[in-house]
């Protein structure tokens, strides 16, 4: 279990003994192996309980189903950052950084509101003709029968770009965006550059100088339809820059959620077309399927693996026992695969009854505040690139990280014939 | 059977007829009428089926209690109105046939 690295995954999946499976180890996302274990937790044991795995002890809930049950009840499933938060990784208590998404009901309400008009249907409106144009520039720029990475020239350019305009960032500085979105993500046994919290949290400060110093700009001017100024006057979040390390938190959120996740789907997405021939020809032959395409492909790739939350109260979930402080971690990955809410879960459908059916974004108070950003960058993404490509090639398997949290792509060598 | 009209945030009108004990977002997704997203699929849990009810049905519908999950729910959807509701939360009866709810100007 420890090493899938020389074992057949399903072979191993299926022989471990059940209270010896450990999906938290990142090497299984990182080697895309850890389809046959949620396969058989699902089936024969769907609250799991893994006492001391690599990440400790904590419930696996791994049904489309339980997992919508747990989301629906933050007053017993709390994501307060000092009881854990929400990565099934236990930080110590110094390093723990609030941010609305770390918080339960009323504050992340109020905090949560303060930003999410940035994402209303008339905001989204007016931001689709810069990622238009954005996206056409871009991709005009791709170079023709030569392998290049996608990952680097697509997708985290694309997401980068857009995140610089939500935040107003010097766009010349907009790659240290992307950066301090990895370091805030990285798990610390990854062996990059971020390994311990301590060298985290050095890599962080320099962020939070930087917005620090965004946010009295924009706090001495009146307005802005930026994040910071949006946090910088809302009632809720005005004195937040009091609070460096929620100021952080709050950051650091923003970042990864309007970045690394979409980042993810540019890329999956274009691997998943790939690996199913059949699915791309439909998507040449009927551009129109994009809308219900996009939602698929974010149901496929899963970018963020799980969420986690810490139970304030003994509970039951399916029958199991959860106590007081136990740590209860929802793995998406699993839930999109689960065959008894989603028809024919392990097939990559391009033209869906109910695509957006997924459990990708979260549901409940928490769900993903900028889901249908998402969904327009990824639509207005497909849509220039088939008018120009109808034809991207996968060169090699696409690299993937080392992260139970993250569903990343690092690498993926394509090419455009042409 | 009762009948539900759903108005489009363009104006487009559809009366449809929904079974009694049906919600009215189900009416609108069996039905294929644009506008309303559901991406929970009726569990409360993503405010993607919200809709403005007419005036002159409130009285029947009721609004979402204080402090209830659609309550919560809603409080996230962009543009919301004292009318506000999330569409899978209002069960069909024999009350509402006629029933008009307008859809905002997207779901989010």
């Amino acid at each position: 279990m420890n090493a899938p690295v020389h074992v057949d995954p399903q072979t191993d999946a299926y022989d471990t003994p059940l209270d010896q499976i450990d999906v938290s180890n990142p090497r299984l996302y990182q080697q895309d192996t850890y389809f046959p274990y949620f396969e058989r937790l699902r089936r024969e044991d769907p609250v799991h309980y893994r006492k001391d795995g690599m990440y400790g002890s904590f419930w696996s809930i791994t049904k489309f189903k339980d997992i919508m049950h747990v989301e629906t009840h933050p007053e017993i499933y709390s994501s307060d950052a000092k009881l854990g938060g929400i990565t099934i990784t236990d930080r110590p208590m110094q390093y723990r950084r609030s941010s609305f998404i770390s918080m339960d009901p009323p504050r992340h309400d109020e905090q949560r509101k303060v930003v999410s008009p940035i994402v209303a249907p008339a905001n989204l409106n007016n931001m689709s003709s810069i990622i238009r144009e954005r996206t056409c520039k871009v991709l005009d720029g791709l170079p023709r029968n030569e392998t290049f990475d996608w990952v680097e020239h697509v997708s985290i350019e694309l997401t980068t770009l857009m995140l610089s305009t939500l935040f107003d960032f010097p766009i010349e500085d907009r790659r240290k965006l992307t950066f301090w979105s990895d370091c805030a993500t990285a798990d610390v046994n990854a062996g990059g550059i971020v390994n311990s919290e301590d060298k985290r949290l050095e890599i962080l400060r320099e962020a939070l100088a930087a917005f620090t110093g965004l946010w009295h700009e924009r706090a001495a001017r009146p307005g802005g339809y930026d994040l910071i100024s949006m946090l910088a006057h809302g009632e809720a979040t005005r004195n937040l820059v009091n609070d460096p390390m929620e100021y952080l938190g709050n950051l650091t959120l923003l970042i990864v959620g309007g970045n690394d996740t979409t980042r993810n789907s540019m890329s999956g997405g274009l691997a998943a077309l790939c690996q199913h021939p059949a699915e791309y020809q439909k998507l040449r032959d009927n551009p129109a399927l994009i809308p219900s395409m996009v939602p698929e492909i974010i149901r496929w790739v899963s970018p963020i693996i799980h969420m986690r939350r810490t139970a304030k109260a003994d509970a039951e979930i399916a029958g199991k026992r959860i106590r007081e402080g136990d740590k209860v971690v929802m793995w998406y990955v699993s839930g999109n695969r689960d065959e008894d809410s989603i028809d024919r879960p392990n097939e990559f459908i391009i033209d869906r009854a109910r695509p957006r059916h997924h459990l990708s974004f979260g549901f409940g108070v928490h769900r993903c505040v900028g889901n249908r950003l998402a969904e327009l960058q990824l639509t207005i993404l497909w849509e220039e690139v088939m008018k120009r490509f109808p034809r991207i090639e996968l060169m090699d398997e696409p690299k993937r990280i080392y992260s139970n949290f993250i569903h990343g792509i690092s690498e993926m060598k394509v090419r455009i014939p042409g | 059977m009762p009948t539900v009209t759903y108005i489009e945030y363009n104006g487009t009108e559809h009366r449809i007829e929904v079974p009694v004990g049906k919600t009215v977002m189900q009416g609108a997704i069996d039905n294929n009428v644009p506008g309303i997203d559901a991406d929970c699929g009726g569990e409360c849990a993503c405010a993607t089926c919200h809709v403005y009810v007419d005036a002159a049905w409130l009285d029947k519908t009721g609004l979402p209690a204080p402090g209830s999950q659609e309550a919560s729910m809603l409080s996230f959807a962009a543009v919301t109105q004292p009318d506000s509701r999330l569409s899978c939360q209002i069960t069909v009866t024999p009350d509402l046939d006629g029933l008009v709810v307008r859809m905002p100007e997207g779901q989010h």
